[in-house]
């Protein structure tokens, strides 16, 4: 690849072998990275365990005598809580600003001047930093909630095989937000305003405070189909306790597809209006 | 030595530069005060919606559990807003600002504080102080001099305990500067456990923060005491008037873990 534009040409058939050995590459680099912050990852373990075990007795205690709420029973309850807390560093909600950081520094200039795109790259990196954390922030939850809590132990194999695919689309639609957010700062210079709103919308909205089904129907669905937030924890939550059937299961995981496919497109559109007009400053 | 009046002098000309430079960008300034507000509405959203799915929660009403919430979030968000920003010391002690704080001739604490006291947390504060004042008018409280005199003493010593909390935790910096995450599961978990009765959680966890750790006497016993309830859990009634005993106690640990903490701390040499 000898193009050094931002706007390199994207690769065609006899490119593709050594396309996904770059974006291979990255996410192996994005482990690794992770990787070496292990004292961190330990503290984030223990901090999701003791919330696991607030929001479990929480949610519990909300079952009262009849033992179940909003279509979930006690041991759907536990795995939800469980795996969400787990969850919630695959998909890394907070704290992502990264590209807004290179933006108001000028050095996303050298991202541009990369052969790959920079909403591929970015991507790449972030798979990686989430293939880490499922192995050392999801696993732990699984492992320690069962051994205080009722869990729901999925009765299919076929839920195993849609979680896991629900859980790596739920990465992408979360990290498609995250790079808009990020990207407003193309336009506004600080990222903190668009951050914030994001920080308490998708938090709430995801069905991390409270399972989305603790609110009256109409406004779950209206959340569940004209937002992506569902897409990000409830989804893959929601599949993995089988609360619905297997086919509500598959159809729930398609619109995450479609919200994933959508939010890439965006960005990348985002991401050549920006190169449009970017002026990179100082430096 | 500095007299006692150049000490104010300093101190409050730290406060100022603050205020000043916090405040200098008007926009960023009212979105901050916006987003503070708004993750402590959320806190009190989530009991109003598992409230819309349950007549009661470990045996109180939704306006009981209220005096509860009030008690904890007005609590919390005073000591966030005064102390909170200790939970910074991790990144001055990596970076080395520690050091520059520490050869200043004022003391390190109130230094640290003034020189990050975040004003965009003062909309949380008035919420919190909102939630608290609802609550207790909405109550049905039998009021009595005796729980008048509570409800005056019982938010105060809750921002003490939590301010105990934040410093006690971020001394850990001292020793695992990596350890932010750590502090956040004793603080901002323990407001979450400070916010619903303690009926609701069971087993050893309940032990170890409500007792081991004494967040039972932020909310709990006090709104019990209020309320003129019994404990379900069998606790006598004088245990609510206790608050700010052991938030002097949690005052004093915090005390003597940040002199232990500071005399451990070495430069990174950054």
């Amino acid at each position: 690849m000898g193009s050094v534009t931002a706007t390199v040409a994207s690769p065609t058939d006899a490119h593709v072998t050594p396309w996904f050995r770059t974006f291979g590459a990255i996410v192996a680099a994005g482990f690794r990275r992770q990787a070496t912050y292990r004292q961190a990852a330990v503290a984030g373990v223990v901090t999701n365990t003791v919330f696991g075990f607030l929001r479990c007795y929480i949610f519990l205690a909300a079952t009262g005598a009849a033992g179940t709420v909003a279509g979930y029973d006690r041991a759907q309850l536990g795995t939800f809580v469980w795996a969400g807390q787990g969850l919630l560093a695959v998909i890394a909600i907070w704290g992502w600003t990264d590209l807004a950081d290179r933006i108001r520094s000028g050095e996303v200039a050298a991202d541009l001047l990369r052969p790959v795109h920079p909403v591929t790259s970015y991507l790449a990196v972030d798979l990686g930093r989430a293939g880490f954390a499922a192995l050392a922030r999801l696993v732990p939850p699984l492992v320690v909630g069962p051994l205080f809590f009722p869990v729901h132990v999925p009765r299919h194999w076929a839920t195993v095989g849609l979680f896991l695919l629900s859980v790596v689309l739920a990465v992408v639609v979360c990290f498609g937000c995250r790079y808009l957010v990020n990207a407003t700062t193309y336009w506004l210079q600080d990222v903190r305003g668009p951050m914030i709103l994001w920080t308490l919308g998708s938090g709430v909205l995801a069905g991390l405070y409270f399972p989305l089904g603790f609110l009256p129907a109409p406004v779950e669905a209206t959340l569940r189909y004209a937002t992506p937030f569902p897409s990000l924890l409830q989804v893959p939550l929601d599949v993995l306790v089988e609360r619905e059937s297997t086919a509500t299961g598959v159809g729930l995981v398609g619109l995450q597809l479609g919200w994933a496919v959508l939010l890439l497109a965006l960005c990348r559109l985002v991401q050549r209006r920006a190169e449009r007009r970017l002026v990179v400053q100082g430096g | 030595m500095v007299e006692q009046g150049g000490t104010l002098r300093a101190y409050r000309s730290l406060l100022g530069a603050q205020a000043r430079s916090q405040t200098a960008y008007r926009t960023s300034f009212v979105v901050d005060l916006v987003g503070n507000l708004g993750a402590t509405v959320f806190d009190v959203v989530t009991v109003l919606v598992i409230f819309g799915v349950t007549r009661e929660l470990g045996g109180f009403t939704l306006r009981e559990t209220l005096v509860v919430v009030g008690l904890s979030t007005c609590g919390f968000a005073a000591a966030d807003l005064l102390v909170g920003n200790i939970e910074r010391l991790p990144r001055y002690v990596r970076t080395g600002l520690f050091d520059a704080v520490l050869v200043r001739p004022l003391a390190a604490l109130p230094q640290l504080l003034l020189m990050d006291l975040p004003l965009r947390k003062v909309s949380r504060a008035v919420f919190g102080l909102a939630v608290l004042v609802f609550a207790l008018a909405s109550a049905g409280i039998d009021w009595t001099p005796g729980r008048v005199a509570l409800a005056v003493v019982a938010p105060p010593a809750a921002v003490v305990f939590f301010a105990s909390v934040f410093v006690t935790t971020a001394t850990v910096s001292f020793y695992w500067v990596d350890s932010g995450e750590l502090a956040n599961s004793v603080t901002y978990g323990g407001r979450d456990f400070t916010a619903y009765p303690i009926t609701v959680y069971g087993g050893w966890f309940r032990a170890l923060f409500a007792y081991g750790m004494g967040f039972a006497f932020v909310s709990y016993h006090p709104a019990l005491a209020l309320l003129g309830r019994a404990d379900p859990l069998g606790l006598p009634a004088w245990v609510g008037w206790a608050a700010p005993g052991v938030a002097a106690v949690a005052a004093a640990v915090a005390a003597l873990a940040w002199r232990v903490g500071i005399r451990h701390y070495r430069s990174t040499g950054s």
